[in-house]
């Protein structure tokens, strides 16, 4: 039963999510680059090379707030990006997950011990825990947030624990944890194109575009 | 009118407005283009955007996030035009924006923006929410729903080429200006190098900054003219959020220019109006300009370095500066102004959120010709002021004639102890001859 569970979930349930969460993602970029596209006539302040290497610093560049702000952003800041770099930390560098994307991508690297890895997840969790109650604590985060954030969030806690409970197999036996753990992913997956986890793909294009738009007039980026 | 008859025009009212709203925003969702869409998709709802905007930092309301501005219309894009939209449609997840709730936003829209681009630089996804924010300023016009007197401003405007009826015509106001400050005013010019426009907020309120720029070009030696039907710098097209009107008041000026062989239109102290025409005209006419759109600094500190333009020691005191965020922050024209400065000795006092990161005076975006929105931008203001005063200087510079009067308005309100200077007075007040003087472009 728990082996048939497993091999459902890694199995069928897993491409039928990956399926999903490939087409969506293509679908929701394509979405937006099939609209109009403005020329732009106005002539540029600076010159092509000058405001393209503008938009590509501003990929780096905007993940640290300008320092007139961070007394007012510094901690938010703070809290987001230390949650987001477990969780690379935890997806990249543990050894099952690596042996996992390698089977899908072919190339393997060096993990970190997993006791290492589990007390990063355990501080992870305990971030992201923050993150919720800054969501709900701060007036302006509670009233941009929609069901959007809120699912997003919980799909991402529930992959959390569900791993962490798996690898120190708390409350089930090992292969049922392990089944539910990768269901939580498969959840995530077919989440992902729908809702603001889509971020992931478009942060980096973000800053890249909107800073090269604002450095060909010679704006402040 | 029986109750009945009433009741029948109210709904007729009604459904007439639902409608104008549903398709402004159908507009919207069309016109919004890949990279607003991108924009709109790419917001995480983190909130930093609050923290920029001196609205939000004055009141701590969270209704003056930045973001929020926009946020029926990022409803009425998800249901338009995004990638699910006709699922989202089919299951109602996102409602349609009614003319009730847009009703709300304009004064988010137009009484609490200045349109001055601070929460464009703290975004940590890069995202350009100012931009957006203008995106939505078209549709509330197409809905109906821009403030009175933007309209009135940018109607009259697009019709007769200035923003208000004036007893005396702007033109010779204008040559009025010449005889009393003693400066030779070249008007309607057929053959020159430089075009200027002027704000009617300079005629009306600081004659001396239209003699200041006659003065300085004069000096300058370089051939150039006003334009009687191509004068007032000004765009309340811009401001009331009209694609169509603010076109039609740029091609005023583009024309005169082209008419008088121009190579550069010189906007003079004026932040919107110089991203009206150096940043939005080309793109509303569809083809690139035939002449350079330069502000008057930017041309001014060229002139400096070239050698061109020299300027004695302005003896001022201490000095702060207030930056325009339509020029600097959101223009480009940020080391122009301090570059003039320099040149001039002045002792300059940085305030503690300067240049880039300068707040906003509170007049931008159209807000100073808001009556309603007075009290929100006085409190606004504090901060700002507080900021001046903090400088501890004698003299407060600007470079933008709306900056100037909003702050004058504040002297008023406040009992405030200063009063904003034209940086371009000031220059025009320590020419230092550098070679003879032509006479070519005197009127």
């Amino acid at each position: 039963m728990n082996v048939d569970l497993l091999s459902f979930a890694r199995g069928p349930a897993l491409k039928f999510a990956l399926g999903i969460f490939c087409a969506g993602v293509v679908w929701r970029i394509l979405a937006f680059c099939l609209l109009r596209i403005r020329r732009d006539f106005n002539r540029p302040r600076n010159s092509m090379l000058k405001y393209l290497w503008t938009g590509v610093f501003a990929t780096a560049s905007r993940s640290w707030p300008h320092p007139e702000f961070i007394k007012r952003t510094g901690a938010g800041e703070a809290l987001g990006y230390s949650y987001h770099m477990g969780l690379f930390v935890v997806i990249l560098l543990f050894g099952p997950h690596i042996a996992f994307l390698g089977s899908l991508f072919g190339i393997t690297w060096p993990g970190l011990p997993s006791s290492v890895i589990t007390a990063i997840a355990v501080v992870t969790a305990t971030l992201f825990l923050g993150v919720l109650f800054r969501r709900v604590t701060t007036p302006v985060i509670r009233m941009l947030s929609n069901f959007d954030d809120y699912f997003s969030w919980f799909i991402t806690m529930l992959v959390m624990l569900t791993g962490l409970a798996a690898s120190a197999h708390l409350g089930a036996r090992y292969e049922t944890l392990l089944a539910i753990h990768i269901l939580s992913v498969d959840v995530l997956l077919v989440w992902f194109p729908f809702g603001k986890l889509m971020h992931a793909f478009y942060i980096f294009p973000s800053r890249a575009i909107n800073g090269a738009i604002l450095a060909r007039k010679g704006a402040a980026t | 009118m029986t109750d009945l008859a009433i009741t029948a025009e109210t709904h007729a009212d009604a459904a007439t407005r639902a409608s104008q709203v549903a398709g402004a925003m159908r507009g919207f969702s069309r016109e919004i283009g890949a990279m607003s869409a991108f924009r709109m998709e790419s917001c995480i709802h983190c909130g930093m955007c609050a923290e920029a905007c001196h609205y939000y930092i004055a009141t701590e309301d969270p209704q003056y996030t930045p973001i929020w501005k926009v946020e029926p219309f990022k409803q009425a894009y998800k249901r338009e035009a995004s990638a699910f939209a006709p699922v989202i449609r089919l299951f109602g997840l996102k409602r349609a924006v009614t003319a009730e709730q847009l009703a709300q936003w304009q004064h988010l829209l137009f009484d609490s923006c200045n349109l001055c681009g601070r929460c464009s630089l703290i975004c940590p996804m890069g995202i350009d929410v100012t931009t957006l924010i203008e995106q939505a300023r078209h549709a509330m016009f197409d809905a109906g729903l821009a403030p009175q007197e933007l309209y009135d401003k940018a109607d009259h405007q697009q019709l007769t080429g200035h923003p208000e009826a004036s007893l005396e015509p702007y033109r010779q106001k204008l040559l009025d200006i010449g005889i009393r400050f003693n400066v030779p005013i070249p008007l309607d010019q057929p053959d020159v190098e430089v075009m200027l426009c002027v704000p009617r907020t300079d005629i009306d309120h600081y004659p001396q900054a239209v003699a200041a720029i006659a003065r300085v070009m004069r000096h300058l030696g370089v051939s150039h003219t006003f334009r009687s039907d191509g004068l007032i710098a000004e765009n309340y097209g811009y401001y009331a959020g009209s694609k169509e009107w603010q076109r039609e008041i740029s091609l005023r000026l583009i024309d005169q220019a082209v008419a008088c062989h121009a190579k550069i239109l010189l906007v003079p102290e004026c932040g919107h109006a110089y991203t009206a025409l150096r940043w939005e005209a080309a793109d509303l006419v569809g083809k690139p300009l035939p002449f350079k759109v330069m502000a008057a600094t930017e041309y001014l500190a060229l002139a400096l370095k070239s050698g061109q333009l020299s300027l004695g020691k302005a003896d001022i005191g201490a000095t702060s500066f207030q930056d325009p965020c339509k020029l600097d922050r959101m223009g480009g024209v940020i080391h122009a102004p301090r570059e003039l400065m320099k040149a001039m000795g002045v002792d300059l006092h940085e305030m503690e959120n300067s240049g880039n990161f300068s707040f906003c005076c509170g007049g931008g975006g159209g807000v100073v010709d808001i009556e309603q929105a007075k009290p929100l931008r006085y409190r606004t203001m504090e901060t700002k002021l507080r900021e001046v005063d903090a400088t501890d200087t004698k003299t407060f510079l600007t470079s933008c004639s709306d900056c100037r009067r909003t702050f004058d308005d504040a002297k008023e309100h406040f009992s405030w102890d200063k009063s904003p200077q034209s940086l371009l007075e000031l220059v025009a007040a320590n020419l230092v001859a550098t070679r003879p003087v032509t006479t070519s472009t005197g009127a």
